[in-house]
């Protein structure tokens, strides 16, 4: 398979709206559908980082950086990682600017609590792919810490979840190349999309259009 | 659905809008005088010869409110909108539906079948409410005819045939109107349509009510990520809103005619609100049209359940609601355009 150009990749937190509802990803990154501007407020978010990129903060044997920019060509897809924890490590890599060899950990700070999906499991192994392409180097864990309770969960990164990250990319790669934006497949969570009113799922349940016309002519 | 938010009208000669901290800033002859927040406002529609500042045009894009600049006959001069507006996928195939005749006959269909449907009901509400004032069986016989015009209409693929068929009932359901105006009839009598300019104070109210109501439909597809200039029934024409005015077929007599007929009737307007000109034409006079737009705000905020979605939207939430069904459609998640009926 050919690599990716730059200019085809998709951004990698949509992983995170593919996996909540293959619709509304394509609504957002497709369409670019969006309430409450999803992807505005997440670039601000990002340019909030980006302003000091690459910091670079040295705590005993560990190297963090911040906001570091991260793609795969592979996967055709570019993020921002929050955090990369560079540990010193034999099996790792050298480091630009730094003495002994590293392996990254990247870390994805999230406001609520863990979901009950695998979306964020996803979301840090695609970064974890992307690092691994970017630098020659294994990635065996990243970790994700939810603001809520406080608390840091580590996640090993295995070669099952990273097949599971490579189909889900090649199918929003295979979305977008067709501009095809999925049909309602309502459930639960429409109850929390955002993009509900743009979608109507309801209307999967209503009568055909063409009954409806039928009928009201009827009358 | 989404929330109902205001449009602001501005209809004074020579106010100037500028923005003032989050706020619109009304202007007139340097003085402020008076000041409507941005953040309820889904747009803003000016008639005459104001502008507005530079500031509150940047301010508007970035919020997405729509600015729209009108003759004070109420002609588009043009409009300022933001960049987010477009979907280009949705457009796209809008734009190769509109090139193809036969696919366009079939979305100009059911506009056209909801214009006659909802004109039909019309004239059905005004037999059962002043039977005892119109002439019962004129008013049945046109409602057959409408109803025969509308089956008719479903089976058409054609779209000089489909024009035809309800450029005749059209007519049939105007010959009526002036039947319909119960008050003032010295005042207010409908002799046919004209336009540019109006000759009549009937024609002048229509115009009027027709050009908010093509502002607030061209709004609500801009809004879902049409373009409201590539219509299906009404070919494309440099300046027209022709998707606008095509999805308007079906609200011109439920929101539009029978507001009008409801100003005339409920003596909301008088002879006195109209100039005629050396010309012939007809002009509203600013009070005049500053409290129609009271009165058509008011009537946005009534509330109906929608036909085919089934839930309580208010009046002004109509061409949301059909702009989305309408994108529904495109996108093909439903099998057709489901037209608006009222009855
Ligand atoms: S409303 Fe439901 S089906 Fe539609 S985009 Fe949202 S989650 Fe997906």
């Amino acid at each position: 398979m050919t690599d990716y150009d730059a200019s085809e990749f998709l951004l990698l937190s949509g992983i995170q709206h593919f996996q909540f509802c293959e619709r509304q990803w394509a609504l957002i990154h497709i369409e670019q559908e969006w309430e409450e501007n999803v992807l505005t407020i997440e670039g601000s978010h990002l340019h909030e980082k980006a302003d000091d990129p690459f910091i670079r903060e040295k705590r005993k044997d560990v190297l963090y950086v911040r906001g570091l920019p991260i793609h795969s060509s592979k996967m055709g897809l570019t993020g921002i990682c929050d955090v990369v924890e560079f540990h010193q490590d034999e099996n790792g890599v050298p480091l630009q600017g730094e003495k002994g060899r590293y392996l990254p950990i990247p870390v994805e700070y999230k406001r609520g609590k863990p979901k009950k999906d695998q979306s964020d499991i996803l979301q840090l192994v695609a970064q974890a792919i992307c690092l691994e392409d970017m630098l020659y180097c294994p990635v065996p864990s990243g970790a994700l810490y939810y603001h809520e309770i406080r608390r840091r969960v580590e996640i090993e990164i295995t070669e099952e979840l990273k097949a599971q990250v490579r189909e889900t990319a090649k199918r929003m790669h295979d979305y977008y190349r067709r501009r095809h934006t999925p049909r309602v497949k309502t459930g639960k969570h429409c109850k929390s999309c955002s993009l509900r009113h743009i979608c109507l799922p309801e209307l999967l349940t209503k009568e055909s259009v063409a009954s409806y016309m039928k009928r009201m002519m009827a009358e | 659905m989404k929330k109902l938010l205001t449009t602001l009208y501005i209809t004074m000669p020579d106010a100037y809008l500028a923005l003032k901290g989050e706020n619109v800033s009304i202007i007139k002859d340097d003085e402020s005088i008076g000041r409507v927040p941005l953040h309820n406002l889904e747009g803003i529609c000016t008639f005459g010869r104001q502008g507005a500042s530079p500031a509150l045009m940047a301010a508007c894009i970035e919020r997405d409110i729509a600015i729209t600049f009108l003759t004070t006959n109420g002609r588009l001069r043009g409009r300022v909108i933001g960049p987010s507006n477009g979907n280009v996928v949705l457009r796209k195939t809008q734009y190769r539906i509109s090139d193809d005749e036969k696919k366009s006959a079939e979305i100009a269909r059911h506009f056209l079948v909801g214009k006659l449907y909802n004109s039909k009901w019309t004239l059905e509400r005004m037999t059962r409410d002043h039977g005892l004032r119109i002439d019962v069986e004129k008013f049945k016989k046109t409602s057959t005819y409408l109803t025969e015009s509308m089956n008719q209409l479903m089976s058409i693929d054609d779209l000089e045939i489909l024009r035809g068929v309800e450029g005749n009932a059209a007519s049939a359901y105007f010959s009526l109107m002036d039947d319909m105006i119960l008050q003032q009839k010295e005042d207010f009598f409908f002799k046919g349509r004209n336009r540019r300019p109006p000759l009549d104070n009937v024609n002048a109210l229509l115009s009027l009510i027709y050009t908010l109501l093509a502002t607030d439909v061209g709004a609500a597809l801009e809004a879902v990520g049409l373009d409201a200039y590539v219509g299906f029934l009404h070919r494309d024409r440099p300046g027209r809103m022709s998707l606008a005015l095509d999805m308007m077929e079906e609200l011109r007599s439920v929101c539009a005619d029978r507001f009008v007929l409801s100003l005339i009737n409920k003596k909301q307007v008088q002879a006195s609100d109209f100039v005629k000109k050396e010309s012939g034409a007809v002009l509203m006079t600013d009070e005049a049209r500053k409290k129609i737009f009271e009165l058509w705000h008011n009537k946005k905020d009534e509330k109906i359940t929608h036909p085919f979605l089934k839930e309580k939207i208010s009046w002004g939430l109509v061409p949301h609601a059909q702009a989305m069904l309408l994108a529904r459609f495109l996108r093909g998640d439903l099998d057709a355009y489901p037209a608006f009926f009222w009855k």
